[in-house]
């Protein structure tokens, strides 16, 4: 497979006589808050924590996809089914603007999804919950798509070019994601009683997970200091984590919803709201694969890449055979070799 | 100009936007590559958009999408055909849209109710069919296993095919020179996949009708049961 | 299983008239044909383009960062290629 010269990897530490060199200038240009772009020299820890992270979030998106696709076939109402289907679209092209920026290191989106298939590298847990009622839909725009905001708008100014320009276009987009589920919420929270139950039921099974989604707490978190440094990231899980809670609660009363957290309430000395216990053994143990739906997940995953894979092959064929016939390029049967 | 919509008219169509919509939005998280999610979803929502204006010209459009019966139902036989696998959707795709292609580039060109829709939609359905050809090819053409399914799902479709010319209360179109247009460009696309054209009638030998008729396939019922079934449980619930 | 693999392009995307081509991002897909159709669906889904290129990556030839100094520098140090180098009396105008 060959790797994109625009994208090839320059000047590994390996075949570099003057690392030092490199590495400083990286460093300045880190510090100075410049971007790093895809030839440039890049400590080796650096290009392995981007690329697990990018591949990570591209496959969250593609892997979200299916908790939300789960009702489109069910959408109570044709605008409501519009909406949804141009969503879990969004999310789509989200996971494939992120496996660009990936490949940009010189990983193909093949290895990556190889290794999302065999469980080799994760995606986000919070897909590893069922959409259990149409609330969920909703549930999911507010509170998921919320909390992925607030940990993404940052990733915007990551100090990885690529990255960062990926998440300017995805933030974008995804302000509608989360407007959709408020409004979704909205209607239920004003509709009928058995609405709003099904409204306040999604909250309560989704607020807890969401509030996850920042990851472990700051003292526990395994590669957050080297990612601020590096200017991967750029505030820490807890930080954001109150954020998110802060902007939360009066979205809740809005929508005349509670969120399921006795130990709620504002902290006028600390200007924040402070919450109850975050269940980290659930959260450990989702990640480890015993979540509702990991499983299930994964198979429907690994399953349409399978079936797919016969759709992949006919037209690379038919690409081999008519590239060489048509532009003569390549001579016949050149263009199959190197592919193979 | 004639500004009387037929509902009977503006049923059919919409209900065919409608359907493979739906049918087309089942794909969603089971695509056979990730650049294709995005593909059949903008169809999809083409489709859905189309059918929104559709039906809305002929009443509610919820009420009309979540509470008609199956029979009530005015589109052809040919939508409401399981996804199968991907040579399937691509042969409903490539039989539909080729006719919808010449239906609405009819439609556009005529002073009816539905120049202004068939004006905007015939841009839409122009590059489902492109889709759908370029589908066609590549399997067809590609390896032995795509043409042995693009062959298969060609040839299980060709009965539903017939249906589509059919005469519809209210669309005034030159079915004759449709469906001849259809048998043309079809073949040519076939050809070029270096598929054979299916040999068998078009038409199921039934007669009770097809869906211009309210008579429908087995899997209908079922989809319509998924469709509507959140929306009858609340009634008079909005969302 | 290996032979799925389908080739990498870039994506150049007018987003109006009078504008040029913009990189926007890369997409696999077999040919030339799909790269295009591709691009169309995930890249101007918003009505972010009038035009499209797509260019197989493997095409682009990129200058290297070693080179950067030897490349770009000896153009920062000619000021009198910008009009700003240049002093004009107050009150000229069209100039």
């Amino acid at each position: 497979m060959a790797t994109a010269a625009a994208h090839q990897a320059y000047g590994t530490t390996e075949d570099t006589a003057d690392t030092g060199a490199y590495e400083r200038a990286f460093d300045a240009a880190v510090a100075a808050d410049e971007r790093i772009e895809p030839r440039d020299w890049m400590p080796d820890a650096y290009r392995a924590t981007l690329v697990r992270q990018m591949a990570q979030h591209a496959h969250s998106e593609i892997i979200g996809m299916q908790p939300e696709a789960n009702w489109i076939t069910r959408a109570p109402s044709l605008r409501r089914k519009a909406i949804l289907m141009a969503k879990v679209q969004d999310e789509a092209g989200h996971g494939l603007y992120l496996y660009s920026a990936a490949e940009t290191l010189g990983t193909s989106r093949d290895e990556l999804l190889d290794k999302l298939h065999s469980g080799r590298q994760k995606y986000s847990s919070i897909f590893n919950y069922p959409t259990l009622t149409w609330a969920d839909v909703g549930a999911i725009g507010w509170l998921v798509d919320g909390a992925a905001i607030t940990n993404q708008v940052p990733l915007c100014r990551c100090s990885y070019g690529p990255y960062a320009r990926a998440m300017v276009r995805i933030c974008k987009e995804e302000s509608f994601h989360q407007r959709q589920g408020y409004e979704l919420l909205l209607a239920l929270g004003r509709g009928t009683p058995e609405q709003h139950a099904m409204a306040q039921d999604a909250v309560n099974r989704w607020w807890w997970p969401s509030l996850m989604m920042f990851g472990p707490p700051d003292d526990e978190s395994a590669h957050s200091a080297q990612s601020m440094t590096w200017k991967i990231k750029r505030h820490s899980n807890d930080e954001l984590r109150q954020r998110f809670v802060d902007i939360c609660v009066p979205q809740a009363e809005s929508l005349g919803l509670t969120l399921p957290d006795p130990d709620l309430r504002w902290n006028e000395e600390r200007g924040h709201y402070d919450f109850g216990p975050i269940d980290w053994t659930e959260f450990k143990e989702v990640l480890k694969g015993n979540g509702p739906c990991n499983e299930q997940r994964l198979t429907q995953r690994r399953r349409a890449h399978e079936e797919g894979a016969w759709v992949r092959e006919s037209a690379a064929a038919y690409a081999a055979r008519h590239t060489s016939r048509t532009d003569g390029a390549s001579k016949p049967g050149e263009t199959g070799a190197t592919r193979a | 100009m004639t500004t009387t919509v037929s509902a009977t008219a503006a049923l059919a169509l919409g209900d065919d936007a409608l359907v493979l919509s739906h049918r087309l939005g089942e794909w969603a998280g089971h695509a056979p590559v990730l650049e294709e999610e995005v593909a059949l979803a903008n169809i999809a929502l083409d489709l859905l958009g189309q059918a929104r204006v559709l039906l809305s010209t002929a009443g509610d459009e919820d009420e009309l999408a979540y509470l008609r019966e199956e029979r009530a139902f005015r589109n052809l036989q040919l939508v409401e055909q399981p996804n199968g696998d991907f040579a399937h959707t691509i042969a409903r795709q490539l039989y539909f849209s080729t006719y919808q292609h010449l239906l609405y580039a009819g439609l556009a060109a005529t002073d009816g109710p539905f120049a202004d829709l068939a004006a905007k939609a015939v841009k839409e359905v122009a590059y489902h069919r492109d889709h759908a050809e370029q589908w066609t090819l590549r399997l067809g053409d590609g390896t032995e296993t795509g043409h042995e399914r693009m062959q298969r799902a060609c040839t299980a479709l060709w009965r539903f095919t017939g249906e589509m010319f059919q005469p519809v209360d209210g669309l005034d179109v030159d079915l004759a020179g449709m469906e001849t247009a259809w048998l043309e460009s079809v073949r040519a696309v076939l050809h070029r996949a270096t598929l054979t054209v299916p040999e068998g009638p078009r038409t199921g030998a039934w007669s009770a009708g097809a869906g211009r008729q309210g008579v429908h396939t087995e899997s209908f019922g079922r989809m319509l049961a998924e469709m509507q079934h959140l929306h009858r449980s609340h009634p008079g619930a909005s969302w | 299983m290996t032979n799925t693999d389908w080739p990498l392009w870039e994506v150049f995307v007018r987003s109006r008239r009078g504008l040029s081509h913009t990189h926007a991002g890369s997409l696999h897909a077999p040919d030339a044909e799909f790269a295009l159709r591709n691009a169309r669906d995930l890249y101007t889904r918003r009505g972010e383009g009038v035009s499209i290129w797509v260019v197989p990556s493997s095409a682009i030839t990129a200058s290297s960062p070693d080179e950067k100094d030897p490349f770009f520098e000896p153009a920062a140090d000619k000021p009198y290629r910008h009009p700003t180098f240049y002093e004009i009396p107050e009150g000229v105008k069209h100039l």
